[in-house]
């Protein structure tokens, strides 16, 4: 599967993990697991209204509760931040957001906006006190829906006098879209809801703050995917030199998104520890989570397809309602930008125009989830070429094939203005196609139809491309994010021949240990045992911009790559001196140098790393020990791709969507691990059906949350799925040196559409041309029963 | 039974004795009759090992074993632990460099990502397969219905528990 000029054998094993032991023995320490003696507890008293003047907070009884130290409400707290809560991506230049700090004054703007909070001994009087904390709202009314709120029928934040916080065009041509479609024979226009999703990783969120009050520093544990980020926007949102701020991300239990964000708890906690002098630590219920921690998606897209005689795509024209919810978070704004360049997916287009407008609405703040845009915007197109396809009069598999960016069309320039660095994407749909047996299902759907049976089968395709590898720094800079995009990473051969490498991606499951260790131990020609990988502490790694995006392997193994090379280049230099010869007569492979045509000159690596720290007989000039480090800008973004098929059965009789079989050929480019590839894919699949079956965040009309729990929020269980069939086809990248593309968020992006598109096969005989996500059984019961009295 | 965390109720200050065995060792400690026992056992006991992942019973993360039997410890309270024998996740292994069956097989089938579910997968798969040897992979989803993954899709946990039942798997 792997490239032998490439790689050396290790790279494209199916090694198991090394994160594996101490994870399956309780070992592992996750944040909430930190024993920190004299810590004191923090509990939030959150708005239970999701609009509301806050009157008067009475804190006597609390104050008096036993145990408790402080309780402090967002008025004698406001001059504990130098800046409000970050924004990294203002994504145009009149953009407006409301004021945001970590507890709320004057008006609180979701249920679940922090209005005060206790500080006690235990958790358990930290929580007693925070019910005697009295606190007199003024409810307002709320606004809940994205397409209510763009009217400004009510404006949330009055000092802002609108519910519209931007608007972001992506029209490069606008003429050329307009006579697209009006010379279009074939148009669709479709609109689709994507709900808004609690991303739920098992971990809550937590957080630690430990000061030392003489020496000034303050190192705070957090459950969270970015450590680097945190500790920048640490400092400036709290007045902190930042050289005496470490973080540090102990275990991670999954992010998926959530954990990619700076949050009040975590800028309370460091706050009040450095008032203090004392610990200060939180950790989130599972409930309380549902509305401390970002939601995901949220959004109405309305995108219209023009098509030839041929169902041949000309134009895709897409405008979405993006709903913030109450403030902008970290990345709020920006993230519905990241699908705004593959609405046409990975078809061929001429024309394309995609806007994007950002809304408050009285919910909690939207941001990144697994795909972050991508999702959204594959369902969008995915499920429009379905409509076409019917419009068209051809099969799902033929409107595809007929659209396809062909092979020989890579590298392509897309209307949107990217570069898809290679891909080969029929060859996909066929695996795919091959995998689930389609031919048999559609023989069988047939049958059950001729039947009149009650449970009727459905097939649905989706071929996706996503954008992965965030980022290169300029382009960045062209979308107005505030960061940069590269990735760091530190080889060091100790004496003894074993490796650190340090690297600033911070995994949270994703086996980075692994992965990395496999990339080194391959180039180095050593045991991947002999490599420890060190991360997600900003004191051992100082440089890094942390994990999300699927940007892990193909931006930190990169960087990874490239320090090994540099490594190796010294000890060339090194053994050159050594075996007194030159050092491009050198060849290194299997972990020693050799002279060419001299093959009883050599020296192992073991001798170059001795040597080098000896320093004894070095050449002059050169700075003794291994370690080199390399910061990697990537010059494109990757671009994966698949097929997958979901194949369920409705009951029309209940309404019940059973999801019975699904293929996935996922194409990630060379696989450094394919174990923990097919992992990723599995977890990402199940994700994406998730969305499109069971899982929303539903609010009522008042903008109360209904499903808070993970007893009404349908995170999907063991029963709920088959077994996945997964092949693989391999387009390496141009744009790194293992041709690498990224799989974290793959799953997640091809399977909503395949569920949604199968669901609506099998009602297709009731006329039955659309079903919102998620296809709850009441939902598609109702659809049917209206087709019924219809027909 | 539902227990939200700040909504339980008990009589305050007033102290319970309870003895407990966990992973072979015997405790004799003062509880809250309100405390919840995976309250206990992560920060009396200090096995930090059992996860909480939720507040009303529903994600598994805290599986223990009770008398052999798993339980969810986040919906018992301590004191209806007095006079039990518990198995967590740190009594499964036999030693310091050695897994368990089922750790084992959890780690072959890659039936672990974040790692959060995974010691209350485990306790509930060594329950599973107490009472059923050689389950189907149906028998196998449905006994840990009570047990939520958000990494791995369930595909290779179910695969990990098969494997540990001695049943063949594909790779």
């Amino acid at each position: 599967m792997t490239d032998t000029e490439t790689f050396h054998g290790i790279v494209g094993q199916r090694r198991l993990r090394k994160e594996d032991p101490a994870l399956l023995t309780g070992e592992a320490r996750f944040v909430d697991d930190l024993d920190v003696p004299g810590a004191l507890w923090m509990t939030a008293i959150r708005s239970p209204h999701a609009r509301a003047r806050i009157v008067s907070i009475d804190t006597s009884e609390a104050l008096a509760h036993p145990g408790v130290s402080a309780v402090h409400t967002g008025d004698d707290l406001a001059d504990m931040w130098a800046a409000p809560m970050p924004l990294a991506w203002p994504v145009t230049e009149d953009m407006v957001a409301p004021e945001h700090f970590p507890v709320a004054r004057g008006q609180a703007n979701y249920v679940g906006d922090i209005v005060a909070l206790v500080v006690a001994g235990s958790r358990y009087a930290a929580v007693d006190a925070a019910e005697k904390v009295v606190v007199e709202y003024e409810p307002l009314e709320a606004v809940v829906d994205v397409e209510d709120a763009i009217t400004d029928r009510v404006v949330i934040h009055e000092a802002l006098g609108t519910n519209k916080s931007y608007t972001w065009p992506l029209v490069p041509d606008p003429d050329a879209v307009d006579s697209a479609f009006a010379s279009a024979a074939h148009t669709v226009s479709e609109r689709y809801v994507q709900q808004r999703l609690i991303p739920s990783p098992m971990e809550p969120r937590g957080v630690v703050a430990v000061p030392s009050p003489h020496s000034g520093e303050i190192t705070l544990y957090s459950s969270t995917q970015i450590p680097h980020i945190l500790k920048v926007m640490i400092g400036i949102t709290l007045g902190i030199p930042e050289h005496k701020i470490r973080i540090i991300a102990p275990s991670v239990g999954g992010g998926f998104g959530a954990k990619l964000n700076v949050y009040a708890e975590e800028l309370i906690c460091t706050a009040l520890a450095r008032h203090t002098g004392t610990a200060v630590r939180w950790t989130e219920n599972r409930s309380e989570g549902a509305v401390s921690t970002i939601h995901g998606r949220g959004q109405v897209q309305h995108i219209e397809l023009a098509a030839d005689e041929n169902g041949r795509l000309l134009a895709v024209r897409v405008d979405i309602l993006a709903d913030m919810g109450g403030y902008h978070q970290l990345l709020t704004p920006g993230v519905p930008l990241l699908g705004g360049f593959l609405y046409h997916g990975v078809y061929d287009v001429g024309a394309y125009a995609f806007t994007c407008t950002g809304v408050f609405t009285n919910k909690p703040p939207t941001d990144a989830y697994r795909g972050a845009g991508r999702p959204e915007a594959t369902y969008a197109i995915e499920r429009a070429m379905d409509a076409l396809a019917a419009e068209v009069g051809v099969s799902p598999v033929e409107i595809r094939r007929r659209n396809y960016i062909k092979a020989e069309q890579f590298p392509y320039e897309s209307p949107a203005g990217l570069v898809f660095d290679s891909g080969n994407y029929e060859p996909s749909l066929d695996a795919a196609l091959e995998l689930i047996g389609y031919d048999d299902l559609r023989a069988e759907q047939q049958r059950r139809r001729d039947e009149g049976a009650t449970r009727q089968l459905g097939i649905g395709i989706s071929t996706y491309v996503e954008m992965c590898g965030l980022a290169p720094s300029r382009v960045l800079a062209s979308l107005n994010y505030s960061a940069g995009g590269w990735e760091s990473a530190t080889v060091r051969i100790l004496p003894t021949c074993r490796v650190e490498v340090i690297t600033g991606t911070t995994p949270h499951g994703q086996g980075h240990e692994t992965s990395w260790s496999m990339i080194v131990a391959d180039k180095l020609g050593i045991d991947p045992d002999d490599v420890e990988v060190l991360h997600s502490d900003t004191a051992i790694s100082p440089l890094g911009l942390d994990t999300y995006g699927s940007r892990s392997l193909a931006v930190g193994g990169t960087a990874v790559w490239y320090a090994t090379e540099k490594v190796i280049a010294k000890a060339r230099t090194i053994a050159a001196h050594q075996l007194e010869a030159a050092e491009e007569d050198l060849e290194f492979s299997e972990g020693v140098f050799r002279v060419r045509g001299t093959p009883s000159k050599e020296m192992p690596l073991a001798g170059v790393a001795f040597e080098a720290f000896t320093a004894h007989n070095l050449p002059d000039g050169l700075e003794p020990n291994l370690e080199a480090q390399v910061t990697w800008d990537p010059p494109n973004f990757t671009f994966p791709f698949g097929t997958h098929v979901a194949v369920v059965e409705v009951d029309t009789e209940t309404g019940e969507v059973t999801l019975v079989d699904y293929a996935a050929v996922d194409d990630c480019g060379n696989q450094i691990n394919p174990l923990i590839v097919e992992g990723q894919v599995h977890g990402g699949i199940l994700q994406g059906v998730a969305q499109a079956l069971w899982e929303e965040a539903a609010y009522d009309a008042d903008g109360q949350p209904r499903n808070v729990s993970l007893g009404d929020y349908l995170v999907p269980s063991p029963t709920e799925a088959p077994s996945f069939k997964l092949g693989s086809t391999v387009t390496p990248s141009p744009t790194n040196p293992m041709g690498v593309k990224g799989v974290g968020e793959a799953g997640t992006i091809g399977s909503a559409p395949a569920a949604i598109n199968a669901v609506v096969d099998a009602l297709s005989p009731y006329g039955i041309t659309d079903v919102e996500m998620p296809a709850s059984p009441q939902r598609v019961w109702s659809l049917i029963e209206a087709a019924r009295a219809g027909g | 039974m539902t227990v939200v965390l700040g909504r339980t109720r008990g009589e305050r200050g007033d102290s319970v004795e309870i003895t407990v065995t966990v992973n072979g060792s015997t405790y004799t400690r003062d509880v809250e009759p309100r405390r919840l026992l995976v309250h206990f056992i992560r920060e009396d006991l200090g096995l930090t090992g059992t996860n909480i992942g939720c507040d009303t019973s529903s994600c598994g993360a805290c599986t223990v074993l009770m008398n052999g039997e798993s339980v969810k410890s986040c919906t018992m309270l301590a004191v209806q632990a007095d006079g039990e024998e518990l198995t967590t996740i740190e009594g499964l292994a036999p030693g310091p460099d050695e897994l368990h069956p089922m750790q084992q097989a959890f780690q072959e089938q890659h039936g672990l990502q974040c790692g959060y579910c995974t010691p209350g997968m485990v306790m509930a798969s060594v329950s599973l397969l107490a009472e059923n040897p050689e389950p189907t992979e149906a028998e196998v989803r449905e006994g840990l219905e009570g047990n939520l993954c958000r990494c791995t899709g369930y595909h290779n946990i179910v695969k990990s528990v098969l494997a540990a039942s001695g049943q063949n798997v594909e790779s």
